[in-house]
């Protein structure tokens, strides 16, 4: 399991900018940033190395920041490494929330995903692992 | 020992007694030096000189908040300039103010009433009281005042704002009685918690005296269990003396009248006609004692009514319920009635949201009233996917629309972007008005 940030969002001009400004301000670096959006609000995703400087800096800039556990496994970096682990999931039958890649070096994908029950989600990742796939940590990143 | 003041116990007949003698006094007062009632007494074929019983006070015509302000600036003065000591004026923000004056006689008066919140809260000339309304030609900050100096408290005249200052000099100076709206009390709560503070032992509060607007159960106990003190709702209005003219006891069941100074009665909005206690309608006002602004039947615009039987702290000033809303506060919404107290309620079962939202009432192109309610989640909530905030907005608007039978639209909100109140809380924006 990865440490990601989530903030929540006003659909208004300059906010995802602001929070950018805001972590480059503390002197924090990005490493994934997924965005979900509706006509009125969204919520920002950040990977980074540093999640409870983060969500400290975003919380005094007035931003709702919350540190959130999410699987993170590595693709393979192949055609059809995704559609393994996609199939891999199917077979699994959890109720995944929300998922997201991204790279963190040249030749590594990674692939975060919130499962909305903790138990649910360490068996997924237990059976990933057990498939090959690897699972990573903070550490990893 | 607590004081314990004689006529609040006094048998109600004998108050009803004191009430006609002072009713008697009032309508010739007022009839002798005030024009507009003259007028309108005249006009109504009614002889202020004809009352033998509080059965005749039906038979008074009543006077309206406009009929005051037609009469700015000294138009309802009752005295001579010379004998007035203060005035004080209504908010004013529809229009021209409201003026209350007052003689040596009337702030004495104001002082006492106000004073038996302390007496109500326990609290005697060992209590420090705390005093964050605004002082000004608002009478929240000098009644409160002039009621803790009659109390015999060390009272501290703070005013509103400056929030961190209020928070230092609760903590250092001992304050055991808070007297300021609750939406200021509750942004000093939550103000103590962000900067670190346990209010609840931090502070050394026993009791709040807490009016000026309306609030809910649930706003009081979330107030009561973060500063650890009990609530205590106090009513008045400028236009018949200020803050004091009703206050709750210890018991929380209702807010015992000033019944020795003031006469209530409870009529029907629409006809005008009384009605009997445990009726919910208008309050409708009359001075028994006051000197410079006395006002016979004065349509308050509150809604609330009278508790039947008698309040289990022995005291026989009959009560009126907590204010349901006003008259003119009440929002007609496609048709249905809604008071923000409704609103209120409604979000406090909701342990994921905080104190802070805003409704806002517009018209659609079809001229269809929407409702939009903004409201800032709690910060611990966890908010990580749209799933779980699509869900939570739509578990308020179905709350609300079971409650108040009307569809709203729920918009959950920024930390901080609801507007922070030193004063009176903004519930409600109507934008329909403005069209």
């Amino acid at each position: 399991m990865i440490d990601q940030i989530t903030v929540f969002l006003e659909n208004k001009k300059g906010r995802v900018a602001s929070v950018a400004r805001t972590l480059a301000d503390a002197g924090i670096n990005m490493t994934a940033l997924s965005l979900a959006d509706s006509e009125e609000y969204g919520l920002a995703r950040i990977v980074c190395g540093d999640p409870e400087g983060a969500v400290r800096a975003l919380g005094e800039a007035g931003y709702r920041a919350k540190v959130v556990k999410v699987a993170a496994v590595a693709v393979p970096d192949r055609p059809g490494g995704l559609a393994e682990l996609f199939e891999a999931l199917d077979d699994l039958d959890v109720n995944i929330e929300y998922c997201y890649c991204f790279s963190h070096s040249d030749d590594a994908a990674v692939f975060a995903l919130k499962v909305a029950d903790a138990a649910a989600a360490a068996k997924a990742v237990w059976t990933l692992e057990a498939k090959g796939f690897k699972a990573l940590k903070q550490s990893d990143l | 020992m607590a004081k314990k003041t004689e006529v609040l116990y006094a048998p109600h007949e004998q108050i009803e007694e004191m009430q006609l003698a002072g009713i008697k006094k009032t309508v010739i007062d007022c009839y002798e030096h005030i024009d507009f009632y003259k007028k309108s007494f005249d006009e109504a074929g009614f002889d202020p000189y004809s009352v033998t019983s509080l059965d005749d006070v039906a038979r008074i015509p009543f006077v309206q908040k406009q009929d005051l302000r037609d009469a700015y600036p000294y138009g309802m003065l009752a005295v001579p300039l010379k004998d007035v000591r203060e005035i004080h004026m209504s908010s004013g923000t529809t229009g021209i103010a409201t003026v209350g004056a007052y003689t040596e006689h009337d702030l004495k008066i104001w002082g006492e009433c106000f004073a038996r919140g302390v007496e109500y809260a326990g609290g005697d000339e060992n209590d420090v009281m705390h005093v964050a309304y605004g002082y000004g030609l608002f009478t929240g900050g000098i009644g409160a005042h002039y009621g803790g100096v009659a109390a015999g408290c060390t009272t501290i005249p703070m005013s509103a704002g400056n929030t961190e200052r209020q928070i230092r000099v609760l903590r250092e100076m001992g304050s055991t009685i808070l007297c300021c709206t609750p939406s200021y009390a509750m942004h000093i709560a939550d103000t103590a918690l962000e900067m670190g503070l346990d209010p609840a032992r931090d502070f050394h509060l026993r009791a709040g005296i807490h009016g000026a607007e309306p609030f809910s159960d649930n706003f009081r106990r979330d107030l009561e269990r973060k500063l650890n003190y009990r609530v205590l709702d106090v009513y008045g209005l400028t236009e018949t003396m200020g803050p004091g003219v009703a206050l709750e006891c210890w018991e929380q069941q209702g807010l015992h009248i000033a019944e020795d100074h003031f006469y209530p009665e409870i009529i029907n909005p629409e006809t005008g006609e009384v009605l009997p206690d445990g009726e919910w309608g208008e309050l409708v006002l009359t001075t028994l004692d006051r000197e410079a602004s006395p006002v016979v039947r004065y349509r308050t615009r509150d809604i609330t009514r009278i508790i039947p039987g008698q309040c289990p702290c022995g005291r026989t000033h009959r009560r009126i319920d907590r204010i349901h809303g006003r008259t003119d506060d009440m929002l007609i919404i496609r048709g249905v009635n809604v008071f923000p107290s409704q609103i209120e309620d409604v979000m406090k079962t909701f342990p994921q949201m905080s104190s802070w939202y805003q409704i806002e009432v517009d018209t659609d192109h079809r001229s269809l009233d929407i409702v939009t309610l903004k409201a800032e989640p709690n910060p611990d909530v966890d908010l990580d996917s749209m799933a779980a905030v699509e869900r939570l907005q739509r578990q308020i608007s179905a709350a609300m629309k079971t409650a108040l039978s009307v569809g709203v639209k729920v918009k959950l909100v920024e930390p901080k972007t609801i507007p922070r109140s030193e004063g009176k809380a903004k519930r409600i924006v109507d934008l329909r008005k403005e069209k």
